[in-house]
């Protein structure tokens, strides 16, 4: 690290309407240096990010790259000073193949090959088209875009969000490797074991102010959590008291032989009423492909689906709701009405069928919705347009729908990803109690420690097939991690 | 709220534009036939007029009374646009649906021949639906396509009655001529209608679907609702809608043409748009397109008072649609 200041942005603030998104935040990035960005939901990291970026026009404050006083206007002339960031969002064009987005944005397409096969994909073909590619693919290829431009400064916003645990060590190793090369980076992320291993430093945003800068040490992680939230919390714990032979009666789902071509070869497992069943895979196991099926989106190749003792074949997301399985998907704009209010949005699977075309019946999707509100603790400041309220709160509201319209089976898909600590606070309990009141979830997690706070057991899915059972008492962050890579694991486990 | 700077206050104003949209559209009706005002004094306001009051009145009447078929058409474009569609179709059967009422008319008497004429308009929207949800063709082209199946058809069916005259209902001509206290009697049939279709879209879960359709379709496939339904009930109602504005039409020019209601089309889409509907779809208001499609007619009126040629007419007539709906996007589109 050097004293080289890269990036110098300070008394950042921004409001919008009636909302202070940012009052006071500064940010200071040295060259060789890696800065965790942190901060809880609605804290205002995407507006300072998009101001660092120059996609927006800070109220007040200024943004400095190398030392120079230059007032960044538009982001094509903030990455032509040296700062080039990875959104959440995968910003390559779905309809083009990998060699014309490459070309739109001037890449140098051997620069570009070297980084992707760094970072661990090996299996690109430059005529793929972006659109049929895994998301993970895609973050990859936007974090090797933006190395190949030579950065002097990296923004990464949650990169390793959607990326399974073997991309991810990649990832990490490549960035810090680029960062002693001397780039500076400012890493956006909520997971404290990526930014212990990484960064150098954390800045921590809360309410729109940058309230501390943290060196990164061991036991850090309570300072940042105490710095985002302003109180002291502890983080979330949660006592296995579940025992898996209350769930004697006959499940609620069951699953034998399923295959979904080519993907799934044999997938078999029981969720009970009031279980959380946990899946764990590295990314694409399988698991968008057991999800799809369950929510009714495609019948499988073959296999067996029951509920409730009944054969099932879905054509429809209808026929899976009927059967009383429903999805929150991980991708939460597939989820959303972005220009619709919190309300619609909630309300929205109360007038699916044609008998609920007729006349709304406001007082009972007011009450509804305002249960599902004060149940999940929605912000409601910007309830609007569910597009200005942050990414926490859009998840909220897409678990919040069908709170409010009732579930009997939950298909959860990352319900957590990129979202913050308070929110997935919030969210284990709430899965614990639908299930304590009789629903059954299954829950996909990319976050290994999720089995241990919210399910009762987690099937490890690995090329197509359960490849392990772990309960929730045995399910600590090494057996799983063994398991998802599909390692003999009962033998290495006391 | 503390500061106000000058950037929140655009955006505050743009918020509220953007939840009021037919606010500054009035304020642009009215700064409109104020203007008309001006170059042609006592057109509507009596007081520097030399005859009586009765001018302004027929004046404003008469405009409310062109309004009318052409805010009905642009409800088809409103609530197809909410599902990022449109209904090209509407136009032609408004034709269709007058001409076959005319003819059947003398044939089989009144009451028949208007519920056929209706129904020709709801075979045609079906047909749309089952382009647009079903075989899930894109709605410019579908509507395009049976707009001109029906334009052929409307042709042969016109060799076949051609012996039989034609008789325009007297029940059409009271509502498309007659006016009551000064004002059009079209009003009679319009008023519902308008409170019927801004219930539809406000109030009813019908509604809620087009809506959401248009803001996210996986989504409301995720929550369950089989879209196809939707398009073919949306595309069946917007091609009744066409076949009654086309009725009130055909009292109101008292005539049958080929090409009677066809030229209301375009104009039936800039009203919409104008109304601050989205053509991308989720946003929309048939407040909005009434206010619009009043617009049109001053407009209207305007140039024709300016005794421009017709072709300065019409491109002038292209450029303010343009220039409107650029100020009222800029306007209301808020970040």
């Amino acid at each position: 690290m050097s004293d080289t200041v890269l990036l110098d942005a300070y008394g950042i603030a921004k409001s919008f309407g009636a909302v202070h998104a940012l009052t006071n935040a500064r940010l200071r990035v040295r060259a060789g240096e890696v800065v965790a960005l942190m901060g809880a939901n609605g804290a205002g990291k995407s507006t300072f990010i998009k101001i660092i970026t120059g996609a927006l026009k800070p109220g007040s404050g200024q943004v400095l790259i190398r030392g120079e006083e230059v007032r960044v206007g538009n982001p094509a002339q903030a990455r032509k000073s040296g700062l080039v960031p990875v959104y959440q969002e995968p910003s390559l064009i779905p309809d083009l193949d990998v060699t014309d987005n490459l070309r739109l944005g001037d890449t140098p397409k051997e620069s570009f090959m070297k980084w992707v096969e760094e970072l661990g994909i090996t299996d690109l073909n430059m005529s793929d088209t972006i659109g049929e590619l895994p998301l993970a693919t895609l973050r990859i290829l936007d974090l090797a875009r933006a190395l190949a431009s030579e950065p002097d400064v990296l923004l990464l916003d949650e990169m390793t969000a959607a990326l399974p645990a073997d991309l991810v060590e990649r990832v990490l190793k490549v960035v810090r490797q680029q960062a002693n090369e001397g780039m500076g980076v400012i890493y956006v992320s909520h997971r404290f074991n990526e930014i212990l291993e990484l960064c150098d430093t954390a800045s921590v945003l809360r309410d729109g102010e940058t309230v501390g800068d943290l060196t990164i040490e061991a036991g850090v992680e309570e300072r940042a959590v105490e710095l985002m939230l302003g109180q002291k919390i502890e983080l979330g714990e949660r006592k296995i008291t579940t025992d898996l032979r209350a769930h004697s009666g006959n499940p609620r789902v069951k699953v034998r032989n399923l295959a979904i071509a080519p993907k799934v070869t044999g997938i078999d497992f029981d969720l009970y009423p009031g279980e959380v069943l946990g899946v764990v895979a590295l990314e694409g196991q399988g698991q968008d492909e057991l999800f799809d099926i369950l929510a009714g989106f495609y019948p499988a190749t073959s296999g067996l689906i029951e509920v409730n003792g009944k054969s099932m074949s879905f054509k429809h997301p209808a026929d899976a709701i009927a059967a009383g399985l429903t999805l929150v998907p991980g991708n939460r704009a597939d989820a959303l009405l972005a220009q619709r209010s919190v309300r619609e949005n909630i309300a929205l699977p109360f007038s699916v069928r044609l008998p609920t075309w007729g006349a709304l019946k406001l007082r009972h999707e007011r009450e509804r919705v305002q249960f599902a509100i004060d149940k999940l603790q929605i912000d409601t400041r910007a309830e609007g347009e569910v597009q200005r309220l942050s990414g926490g709160n859009q998840q909220k509201v897409t678990i919040g729908r069908w709170l409010a319209t009732g579930v009997e089976t939950l298909l959860l898909f990352d319900p957590t990803r990129g979202i913050d600590v308070r929110t997935k606070r919030q969210i284990y309990p709430l899965v614990r109690e639908l299930a304590a009141k009789g629903a059954s979830v299954l829950f996909y997690t990319s976050e290994l420690d999720e089995v241990s706070l919210a399910c009762d057991r987690a099937i490890v899915i690995f090329n197509g097939q359960i490849v392990d059972v772990i309960d929730a008492k045995d399910a600590d962050e090494q057996t799983l991690m063994r398991a998802a890579y599909g390692l003999t694991s009962r033998e290495g486990v006391a | 709220m503390s500061l106000a700077s000058a950037d929140s206050m655009m955006v505050r104003v743009g918020r509220y534009l953007k939840d009021n949209p037919v606010v500054p559209l009035l304020l642009f009706l009215f700064l409109l036939i104020a203007l008309l005002e001006i170059m042609r004094p006592g057109i509507v306001t009596p007081y520097r007029a030399s005859r009586d009051g009765i001018v302004s009145m027929f004046w404003v009447g008469n405009l409310i009374k062109f309004a009318i078929p052409l805010a009905m058409l642009a409800a088809c474009q409103v609530l197809t646009m909410l599902t990022a569609g449109i209904d090209l179709s509407a136009g032609i059967v408004a034709t269709v649906a007058a001409f076959v009422c005319a003819t059947l008319s003398s044939i089989w008497g009144v009451a028949p021949a208007t519920i056929i004429a209706l129904l020709t308009g709801l075979l045609v929207g079906l047909v749309n639906g089952f382009g647009v949800g079903i075989v899930r063709v894109h709605p410019l082209i579908m509507t395009l396509g049976t707009g001109l199946i029906t334009t052929g058809c409307l042709q042969v069916y016109q060799r076949l009655v051609i012996n039989a005259g034609s008789e325009i209902p007297a029940f059409l001509a009271w509502l498309g001529t007659g006016r009551t206290l000064g004002l059009p009697n079209g009003l009679f049939l319009f008023m519902p209608f308008a409170v019927f279709i801004l219930w539809l879209m406000r109030f009813t879960g019908f509604g809620r679907l087009l809506f959401a359709l248009g803001s996210n379709e996986k989504a409301t496939k995720l929550s369950g609702v089989r879209a196809w339904q939707v398009y073919l009930a949306l595309y069946a109602l917007s091609g009744l809608i066409a076949a009654l504005a086309g009725l009130l039409y055909l009292g109101m020019i008292r005539q049958t043409s080929l090409s009677l209601a066809n030229p209301l089309l375009l104009p039936s889409v800039a009203a919409a748009v104008i109304g601050g509907t989205s053509i991308f779809g989720g946003r929309g208001s048939f407040a909005g397109a009434v206010v619009g499609a009043l617009i049109i007619r001053v407009l209207d009126t305007m140039l024709t008072l300016m005794q421009m040629p017709e072709g300065a007419r019409t491109a002038l007539f292209g450029a303010i649609i343009l220039a409107v709906t650029a100020i009222y996007v800029r306007l209301t589109d808020t970040r």
